[in-house]
């Protein structure tokens, strides 16, 4: 490519140009293509070959088209619609954490405190560790017997729940690890949100004789939505695919009551049901882009409003 | 006044203490028993090791299983380092013309950028496609299948950027003779440096700490990643807690340096970027 452009001698670009092809040449259309064929290879026909083999029984090397016998499969299975219904379930209830526990903690590390910086690193720093490093210590942490977590509770006299072993738990406790390690982008989105937002505002309101809750319900929460949509979106688009936290932490167990989409994928993949797990991929699919499509559709039409 | 800076204190006091229990903790578990003999770390408090043994748990934990964690240091230290490289500059030409020039594709490509972000990849049949060209189970599909996972968020980042860059700069280039490969390697992408240290510092942490790509696309222990060892690590040697956090704590530090390093970068291009976007 270098080539071809230092080769081209100028003196002809000069002889012949259109006007207006030139400076369309300057930002030429080809850019496109090298990210566009790594695109089109390894995600755009990976996604509509699934819609394919999900209708198959596949080894990989022989298809046995079998219709929709996958997905009747995939939902009459109680451990697997046990998997549909608690991505949903994780998917929600950690991106509203994120959001809620995102804007307070950017509204408070961005108000005079002290050891505000320190503040803003600790709560940044899980989202470097590792996934599976984190899910380990977590798993070792909610011990029911030795972990620390309980090892501290029976300090008060509190007899702590087996976090990751009681089934009725087991979601929840990784879902608030979840939470652990990913409030801390959020609330850089925040923190990056408020600050954008000009203090005359602030000012003008304080003059008026509006509260500090005042002020954050009609002045910063508002003025965040840009932030917030970022933090719903990019949090439910991760909560919905998760699998690595909670493979690394209880592999769907115990039983099945910890499995979501991401986490049977595997699951079948290993068993050597590519069919069937890439059912549950198209599957994953349909419930991401009906749920995120909506969603950031509503938050531009509400953004274009204003 | 005095009342107001002593509730500034006080809450700044009582958020350190919280930050200690919820956030410093976990970490403080990991350092100790990274520094403790297997048997007094398989009791899984939070002690202070009775001898420091870190660098001794370092040296073990490295010779397990063949000197495997060195070995997958440099096996992820590469797919980071390459996947990343590929990313920043395809996803810069991509946002560059995007942002630049209004053509018809534009909404296609939007469109095809966001269903990056949104669509889970199909897991089996990327295998199926990395098979047929030969590149499964192989370090390059491996690079490849990263590139092409992280380029949708690179995309919107330097889109983004781009706009704040005035065009009057390109136009003077383009007088001053400058094709356009030239206009944008020695022009635009110098002026896109803020951005492109947020794309490096959060795709390289992204791609070093990515476990599910790996386990999926780069089975076997000769390509394993420092991700796929810990997870092997912990199947393993479940009476060697010492090593498993040794592990844990290692494969920490080049994100954590890297963090340190570019702090302020990182949140200045959120800032352009991600919530202006």
């Amino acid at each position: 490519m270098t080539t071809l452009v230092a080769s081209r001698p100028s003196a002809d670009d000069a002889l012949k140009p259109p006007k207006r092809r030139q400076i369309k040449s300057s930002y030429p259309t080809w850019f496109y293509i090298p990210a566009g064929v790594f695109y089109l290879v390894l995600f755009a026909v990976p996604t509509f070959a699934s819609f394919y083999f999900s209708l198959t029984r596949w080894t990989l090397f022989d298809t046995e088209f079998i219709g929709l016998d996958n997905f009747i499969q995939f939902f009459s299975e109680p451990m697997l619609v046990r998997g549909f219904t608690n991505t949903f379930i994780f998917g929600f209830l950690t991106s509203g954490a994120k959001v809620v526990l995102g804007l307070l903690l950017g509204v408070f590390l961005t108000s005079q405190i002290a050891a505000r910086g320190y503040l803003r690193s600790v709560v940044f720093f899980p989202v470097l560790v590792s996934t599976i490093g984190v899910g380990i210590t977590f798993k070792v942490l909610m011990d029911p017997f030795d972990g620390l977590i309980n090892s501290a509770l029976a300090l008060f006299g509190i007899t702590g729940p087996g976090w990751l072993t009681d089934p009725s738990l087991a979601l929840l406790s990784i879902a608030l690890v979840d939470i652990w390690r990913g409030v801390g982008i959020a609330t850089l989105i925040y923190i990056a949100g408020i600050a954008a937002i000009p203090p005359e505002y602030y000012e003008a309101a304080r003059v008026d004789g509006a509260n500090g809750w005042q002020r954050f319900w009609r002045i910063t929460v508002p003025l965040v939505r840009p932030a917030t949509t970022t933090v719903v979106l990019l949090s439910l688009i991760g909560g919905l695919r998760a699998f690595d936290l909670i493979w690394a932490m209880t592999r769907g167990g115990p039983g099945f009551t910890s499995d979501v989409i991401g986490s049977v994928i595997y699951k079948q993949y290993q068993a050597g049901f590519y069919g069937l797990s890439t059912a549950g991929n198209v599957v994953l699919f349909l419930v991401v882009t009906a749920i995120i499509v909506p969603i950031s559709l509503w938050f531009n039409k509400r953004e274009v409003e204003r | 006044m005095k009342t107001k800076a002593l509730r500034r204190n006080l809450t700044g006091a009582i958020a350190v203490l919280v930050s200690i229990v919820v956030f410093l903790v976990p970490f403080a578990f990991i350092i100790l028993t990274a520094a403790k003999s297997a048997p007094q770390a398989s009791l899984l408090d939070l002690s202070l090791p009775t001898e420091w043994l870190l660098w001794q748990n370092l040296v073990d934990v490295m010779q397990t299983r063949d000197y495997m964690l060195v070995r997958a240091f440099v096996n992820s230290t590469v797919l980071t380092v390459t996947s990343v490289v590929l990313m920043v500059v395809m996803a810069a030409m991509v946002g560059y013309v995007l942002q630049r020039r209004s053509s018809r594709w534009n909404p296609l490509v939007n469109f095809l950028v966001l269903a990056g972000l949104i669509v889970p990849p199909a897991v089996v049949p990327t295998i199926w496609v990395l098979q047929t060209i030969g590149l499964f189970k192989t370090m390059p599909g491996m690079i490849f299948i990263e590139a092409t996972f992280g380029l949708s968020f690179c995309i919107l980042l330097f889109r983004a950027f781009v706009s704040t860059i005035p065009k009057e700069l390109d136009e003077a280039a383009i007088i001053d003779g400058a094709g356009p490969l030239r206009l944008f390697f020695q022009v635009v992408l110098p002026l896109l440096k803020p951005v492109v240290v947020t794309v490096v510092v959060v795709q390289a942490v992204a791609v070093f700490n990515d476990f599910t790509g790996p386990l999926y696309f780069l089975p076997g222990s000769d390509n394993a990643t420092v991700q796929l060892t810990l997870y092997n690590f912990q199947s393993q040697t479940l009476n060697q807690w010492n090593l498993l956090f040794m592990n844990i704590f290692l494969i920490t530090i080049p994100p954590l340096v890297m963090y340190i390093v570019f702090n302020r970068q990182i949140v200045a291009g959120m800032t352009s970027g991600a919530v202006k976007g």
